[in-house]
């Protein structure tokens, strides 16, 4: 596989050990809890101590536990709500690139109408008037994320829809979803890819901030982002309490960003042109000339 | 020898990239003043390396490992940019590939002009320098067209102020690279008069670096065949082109289609050399007819033979190059119509903007025949092909294939008519899907299109790459892992796997180079008498067509302004366009 060719490199390393330590305590951290993260146990408040190591938080709970239990429902909301707003891309980039009929500027208009929408705001309209759950959660993250993939996919199907190797396919008349599954999204996974990070990273900065903002899961729960926003009280009591969870969440969104980074830069999109110049004239030199 | 000192000497020239691995080895040259050096090779073999390295300059990536350049009594200093530079435009100058991207769009050609001659000649800059220069090469010498940016001049425009700003200096040589590639032919032949002229007048003496040994021999008086970095052959142009010393020069001298002399093209076997199989011995040896065991294991020296430098073991023994007769038609009635185009009309729109791209056209193509579309770029020659190939629906007129009449989309004609006329791309690089094995690609539309299972197409694809002449361990490779020409012949066993009756071919020779282009037309050619396929050729290179076509038509923005056998249109062409078309291709002219 050449995307793992990026472990090769110290940006790489460096951020999938972040990443992978992130992963692991969302993923096994609740089999290595001390205690029921929605017991309460001591007096709130209450600072660091051998019976809680990260002290507890503003209601007694055991902060450790609850950091333990904390990253599953995050990493879990972020990841469907990246996976959906791909396929919901992948799906109107894809066909609105393809089509070349009026069915091209209706989906592209749409794409700019809730581009042009605050994404929070957007939140809060469809949170107020349906109430809120994971699926919600799930579906409006990805409603705002997915116009940002449709553009990405709109304009790499336009390219590669009239490559040979598409054409020749229309020719022998293979079905629109035939050529869009494997003509065309097969050769524009590059810049996907290189969005893919990114996107994750969204999509979890998205689930903290609406999660903080106390429209996403709801207490007892518990989670990273809610832990913020419950404990934000406490602050000067005990530290340990909001900023254990803010530094885990930091950690995902650098790890996601480093590693894809590094992929994308192992996957080799191509450097550009250097310009030199020989005997006073500007000559435009592409590095694939060289070989 | 007496005599004076060559202006150019260069001596055990070598070019690596960062890595140590050679581009250019081991080059010896020299050059007299208003001399003329062709340098001809194929894409990769190290032609234009070797023409920068000259002016002291090494691309990125690259440096000049060792050698030395003189022009002039003048050393070259080799590594030392500032150095070279000073020495650029003064002593040498280069004319660049490429028109469009090689002028400033921000300056008007009269400013950079003068620009170079601030660099090299402070004193002299002004406008009458200019207008002299210009004058040089023919363009108006008036400040209304010295005022001009370059995207208000033409392609042909373009190249003369690139000449122009190469001589404004006075260097005793210029460097041109390609300079005619990527113009049409009319314009081609223009400039190319221009250099004719310069070399007849002697004013500088030039280095004319070219694919096409055809354009080298109107223009050079002497010529070097480069091959994987290598001088293989070195001589005066006649002696070289006429009687071939080197098997490789030989296989190109066979290759190059000509339309005053129709024959059979003959390609070289093979994938030319990339750098990184470069090994010790002979890097011709793995084409080579007459390789012995020693090409192998050992390095041949250019050494002396019959007048020119020659570096191969058996060069006695190169024989002459054949001239390979045509094969015989197989148009049984020209009343047979396979193909009927009628009053074909199509037209490209960008927002409100229409361009008429084919107006009125119609054509036939008979049972087993082979019919060439013939046009510059723009002439309308590949959206003919797109309407026939259901790709891009015609505003008017009708397609009939066989009486029966094929609708404007791919889509809604029936699966007997798409398979019954399949189309080949011309860009060998993009035709075949890169995520795909060829094995998948080659089956696809024989399973679509003719029903077969998946045993059947397999054991059909194997038949298929047989018939285009690959290797059969090729169906598990990815495109990637093929060179242009293989891939153009992917392409091609592609749409022979529908079983075509009516073959279209949209320029699937033009990206590649000669001895490919050679090899890929034979192959279509023994299809062609083995298959009875019929065919449209569309191309803009006339040699091809002679070698390939029974019948032609000449496109002229749209218009068909000449039609018929030949053998006729190219003996007695009629109209303006075609007699201006065949007076400028280019022939391989050598003194028999």
């Amino acid at each position: 596989m050449r995307g793992l060719r990026f472990l090769g490199t110290g940006r790489g390393r460096v951020g999938f050990a972040i990443l992978a330590f992130v992963v692991a305590v969302a993923l096994f951290g609740p089999f290595f809890a001390p205690h029921d993260p929605a017991d309460i146990l001591g007096a709130p408040g209450s600072g660091p101590s051998s019976s809680f190591p990260l002290g507890t938080d503003y209601l007694g709970h055991d902060v450790l536990s609850r950091v333990l239990w904390g990253g599953r429902s995050v990493l879990w909301l972020s990841l469907a709500a990246t996976a959906l707003s791909f396929v919901l891309g992948m799906a109107v980039g894809g066909v609105a690139g393809y089509s070349r009929s009026f069915v091209d500027p209706i989906l592209m208009r749409l794409v700019d109408v809730v581009l042009s929408f605050p994404p929070l705001l957007l939140f809060i309209l469809v949170v107020t008037s349906v109430g809120t759950s994971s699926l919600i959660l799930i579906l409006s993250i990805a409603v705002i994320l997915s116009p940002g993939i449709a553009r990405i996919v709109y304009s790499a199907t336009r390219e590669v829809s009239v490559r040979g190797y598409t054409e020749a396919a229309v020719t022998r008349g293979e079905g629109a979803s035939a050529i869009l599954l494997r003509e065309i999204f097969p050769n524009i996974l590059g810049p996907l890819i290189a969005n893919l990070g990114l996107t994750v990273t969204f999509s979890v900065l998205l689930v903290a901030s609406v999660t903080f903002l106390g429209l996403g899961v709801q207490p007892p729960n518990a989670n990273w982002a809610l832990m913020i926003s419950e404990n934000r009280d406490i602050l000067s009591i005990n530290v340990w309490s909001t900023l254990a969870p803010a530094a885990m969440i930091a950690l995902l969104t650098v790890g996601v960003n480093t590693v894809g980074d590094a992929v994308s830069h192992a996957l080799g999109l191509p450097q550009r042109r250097a310009i030199t110049t020989v005997g006073g004239i500007e000559e435009l030199i592409t590095p694939a000339e060289l070989v | 020898m007496t005599g004076p000192p060559p202006l150019l000497a260069v001596r055990d020239l070598t070019v690596e990239l960062l890595d140590g691995q050679p581009v250019v080895s081991d080059v010896s040259l020299t050059l007299d003043a208003g001399q003329t050096l062709g340098l001809v090779g194929e894409s990769g073999s190290g032609k234009t390396t070797l023409a920068l390295a000259l002016l002291g300059y090494a691309r990125p990536g690259m440096r000049i490992a060792s050698g030395e350049v003189e022009i002039a009594g003048q050393h070259i200093a080799l590594g030392d940019e500032r150095a070279a530079r000073a020495m650029r435009g003064r002593l040498v100058s280069l004319v660049p590939q490429d028109p469009s991207t090689n002028l400033n769009p921000a300056l008007r050609i009269g400013a950079a002009i003068n620009d170079i001659v601030r660099e090299h000649r402070p004193s002299d800059a002004g406008d009458a320098i200019v207008y002299d220069v210009l004058g040089r090469v023919r363009l108006p010498a008036e400040r209304r067209f010295a005022r001009r940016f370059p995207h208000q001049l033409s392609g042909g425009q373009k190249q003369r102020v690139l000449i122009a700003s190469a001589l404004v200096c006075e260097p005793p040589l210029i460097v041109l690279d390609e300079p005619t590639t990527g113009l049409d032919v009319v314009t081609q032949a223009r400039i190319l008069e221009e250099v004719e002229r310069l070399h007849r007048d002697r004013e500088v003496a030039m280095i004319y670096v070219s694919h096409d040994i055809a354009v080298i021999s109107q223009v050079a008086d002497q010529v070097a065949v480069l091959y994987g970095g290598l001088v293989v052959e070195h001589g005066a142009t006649d002696d070289v082109l006429s009687r071939p010393r080197h098997p490789y020069t030989r296989g190109l001298v066979s290759s190059v289609p000509d339309h005053t002399q129709p024959r059979r093209m003959q390609g070289i076997p093979g994938v030319a050399v990339g750098l990184d199989e470069l090994r010790r011995g002979c890097p011709f040896m793995p084409r080579c007819e007459q390789r012995v065991d020693r090409c192998a294991s050992e390095m041949p020296r250019l050494s002396l033979l019959d007048g020119r430098h020659v570096r191969c073991f058996e060069a006695r023994l190169t024989p002459p190059p054949e001239r390979g007769e045509l094969r015989v038609p197989n148009v049984t009635s020209e009343h047979d119509i396979l193909l009927a185009v009628e009053h074909l009309t199509a037209v490209h729109r960008d927002g409100r903007h229409t361009t008429v791209a084919a107006c009125d056209v119609t054509f036939s193509v008979p049972r087993g025949a082979c019919v060439a579309l013939v046009g510059e770029s723009g002439s309308g020659k590949t959206t003919i092909a797109r309407a026939i190939a259901g790709l891009h629906p015609p505003r008017s007129g009708r397609i009939l294939l066989d009486g029966a009449e094929l609708v404007p989309r791919a889509q809604k004609r029936s699966r007997e008519l798409r398979r019954r006329c399949q189309i080949i791309f011309q860009d060998p690089y993009e035709s075949l899907n890169p995520r795909r094995r060829i094995r998948d690609e080659v089956a696809r539309p024989a399973r679509l299109l003719r029903g077969l299972s998946k045993t059947e197409a397999r054991t059909e694809v194997a038949q298929l790459l047989e018939q285009v002449r690959l290797p059969a361990h090729l169906a598990d490779a990815f495109p990637a892992e093929l060179s242009g020409g293989e891939r153009q012949r992917v392409a091609i066993a592609r749409a022979l796997a529908a079983q075509p009756d009516l073959l279209v071919c949209d320029e699937i020779t033009s990206a590649l180079d000669v001895s490919v282009q050679a090899a890929v037309v034979e192959v279509l050619a023994d299809l062609r008498s083995r298959l009875s396929l019929s065919m449209l050729f569309i191309t803009h290179n006339l040699g091809v067509v002679a070698a390939i076509a029974d019948y032609v038509l000449i496109l002229d923005h749209g218009v068909i302004c000449e039609r018929g056998p030949v053998e006729q249109v190219f003996n007695h062409p009629q109209s303006e366009r075609a007699i201006e078309l065949l007076a400028a291709a280019p022939t391989l002219r050598v003194a028999a």
